[in-house]
């Protein structure tokens, strides 16, 4: 009795310093991360200032932060901060919805038809290679300076990405599965529904994450090439005017959109994936 | 054979060749025959590569024979057939549907209202011993569990004729011993003809009325075995019976002919 009550409380001190371990462990990283992140910055920040490094075309980190905080308080050189960020999101963000969905679809459909996808991946393969940036100018001659061609240029980005994802994703789906739910019934479309799509679905996912980024590219190159507002436009301004500081504070403002894109995809990702087992190779 | 019953499966003079990549032609079955009867447990055994999945397909409509006709219930087999029911050797349950999706399947694809479906399945969730798991994706459910989730799937559908490739060889032994306990119990009330593939003879002669042995490829059928050991039948205990080791003994000798025959060939 003494015995078992022994072996029984024995494992528990081990686990907890496990978790203790982990804990101080993840405590070390983030201590790690952010001595990284002062050492950059203030490195940068010493060396403008020691006359090592020339602010006129690198920046300076102290200047970067002032020239955000006068765009968020008194606007920028072209308009509202503000309406700039919601420009490029509002192109981004349509570009990306629109050739998302056009890439599952044409994915799908090439993905389940032998013939469809005989015929056209020759030409997708062609397409694919083209560098689809420079479509962008096309679009700004043929849909002009407004949203429509930079809407274009990041769906043109976002398709082949997508769709290149979801149509391996089709041609991946496990025989088996496809076997198992004719035998029990299931029509084409209820085979596409029931198996095709859900197997595909991680693969659609995984391309969504790299794909807001193309259509944020898109987006901003569109704006670049030709615009009346964006933050392609504030960065070609900044550039314009030998402003360093304001391309890397546009910088900034663009990578926190992604980042915060890509947070909102996990987060969708992990609600339509729950039947995944838990990967153990944590982040 | 009964005059007044139909068979339920028949294959005549069945052939079924591959094209490999090198352009040779593969034969997998040559001239194969064989006839089940309506509620039969038929059991093939031979060595692996045999072709005996091959065989399975073509019940199943899943692929279409070279020569040859395989017929389900006297008529010629078109497609895939609702009155079949498939088991595989790997895991084919759909790891994004929890189980009560998966048992569930079947009957929603047959076009069953969703209420319906829904109570047939928690009926046979039940039958198979896993209620209370209905919410668990097969991920979270061992292979044994996993293999019961595909017993209930298929049997939902309630086959005449019931196709098992291999599926209980990636258990381990005391879990395919209960398996194999619970399909003839589910066999039993449901009265559908089985044909079950497998490689391991005991398994067979536990479970089959008769037991086919193939040669190796291109597969024929060598002998039909009848087993007369009577039912129910205990599936843990039978196999240590004198009539048992008799019966193994004698299709043992004329298996063992074939892997030795399949190792020569290769």
């Amino acid at each position: 009795m003494a015995e078992t009550t022994l072996s029984a409380s024995h494992p528990q001190p081990r686990i907890e310093t496990m978790v203790e371990r982990m804990r101080r462990h993840n405590r070390l990283v983030m201590a790690l991360r952010l001595a990284v992140l002062v050492v950059l910055i203030g490195g940068w920040e010493l060396g403008v200032r020691f006359g090592l490094i020339d602010p006129f075309f690198f920046g300076q980190p102290s200047a970067i932060a002032l020239k955000l905080a006068d765009w968020f308080q008194n606007g920028t050189s072209i308009g509202p901060l503000w309406k700039q960020i919601w420009v490029t999101i509002y192109e981004a963000g349509a570009g990306f919805l629109i050739g998302a969905v056009l890439g599952v679809l044409c994915g799908i459909a090439l993905g389940r038809n032998q013939l469809l996808s005989d015929v056209f991946s020759i030409y997708i393969k062609v397409a694919n290679s083209i560098p689809r940036v420079v479509l962008g100018s096309i679009f700004i001659v043929a849909l002009g300076l407004g949203a429509a061609s930079k809407v274009a240029l990041a769906v043109v980005m976002v398709f082949f990405v997508v769709f290149a994802n979801a149509f391996q994703g089709v041609r991946e789906a496990d025989k088996n599965l496809i076997a198992n739910a004719r035998i029990l019934g299931a029509s084409n479309w209820q085979v596409t529904r029931a198996v095709v799509i859900p197997s595909a679905l991680s693969w659609i996912l995984a391309s969504l994450h790299v794909s807001f980024g193309f259509a944020l590219v898109g987006a901003i190159v569109g704006e670049f090439l030709g615009a009346r507002e964006g933050m392609g436009l504030l960065i070609a301004t900044a550039q314009g005017s030998f402003d360093s500081n304001g391309v890397f504070a546009a910088m900034i403002v663009i990578a926190v959109v992604a980042l915060i894109a890509e947070w909102i995809l996990t987060l969708i990702e992990n609600r339509l994936l729950t039947w995944r087992p838990e990967t153990t190779a944590g982040e | 054979m009964d005059a007044t019953s139909p068979t339920a499966v028949e294959l005549k003079h069945v052939a079924r060749r591959f094209v490999t990549p090198t352009g040779e032609i593969l034969s997998a079955l040559e001239d194969f025959d064989l006839t089940i009867a309506p509620g039969e447990f038929f059991a093939i055994v031979g060595p692996t590569g045999c072709g005996k999945s091959t065989t399975l397909g073509l019940i199943a409509g899943l692929a279409k024979p070279q020569a040859g006709e395989v017929t389900l219930f006297d008529a010629p087999v078109d497609g895939v057939d609702t009155r079949v029911g498939f088991v595989f050797q790997q895991d084919a349950v759909f790891p994004w549907r929890n189980v009560l999706g998966n048992v569930m399947a079947g009957p929603l694809f047959r076009g069953q209202p969703r209420d319906k479906a829904e109570a047939e399945a928690r009926d046979w969730i039940t039958r198979v011993g896993l209620k209370g798991f209905e919410d668990h994706h097969p991920h979270q459910l061992s292979g044994g569990m996993r293999k019961r989730v595909a017993l209930a799937q298929t049997f939902i559908n309630h086959p005449k004729v019931l196709l098992m490739d291999e599926p209980f060889s990636a258990l381990d032994v005391q879990t395919r011993e209960l398996m194999q306990e619970e399909l003839l119990q589910l066999w039993s009330q449901s009265k559908s003809a089985v044909l079950f593939v497998t490689h391991d003879l005991d398994e067979a002669i536990l479970l089959a009325d008769r037991v086919a042995v193939l040669t190796t490829r291109p597969a024929r059928v060598k002998a039909v075995h009848t087993i007369d050991l009577p039912r129910p039948r205990d599936v843990a205990t039978l196999r240590y019976d004198e009539g048992f080791i008799e019966i193994a003994r004698r299709i043992s000798d004329d298996l063992r002919e074939e892997v030795l025959r399949a190792r020569a060939g290769h």
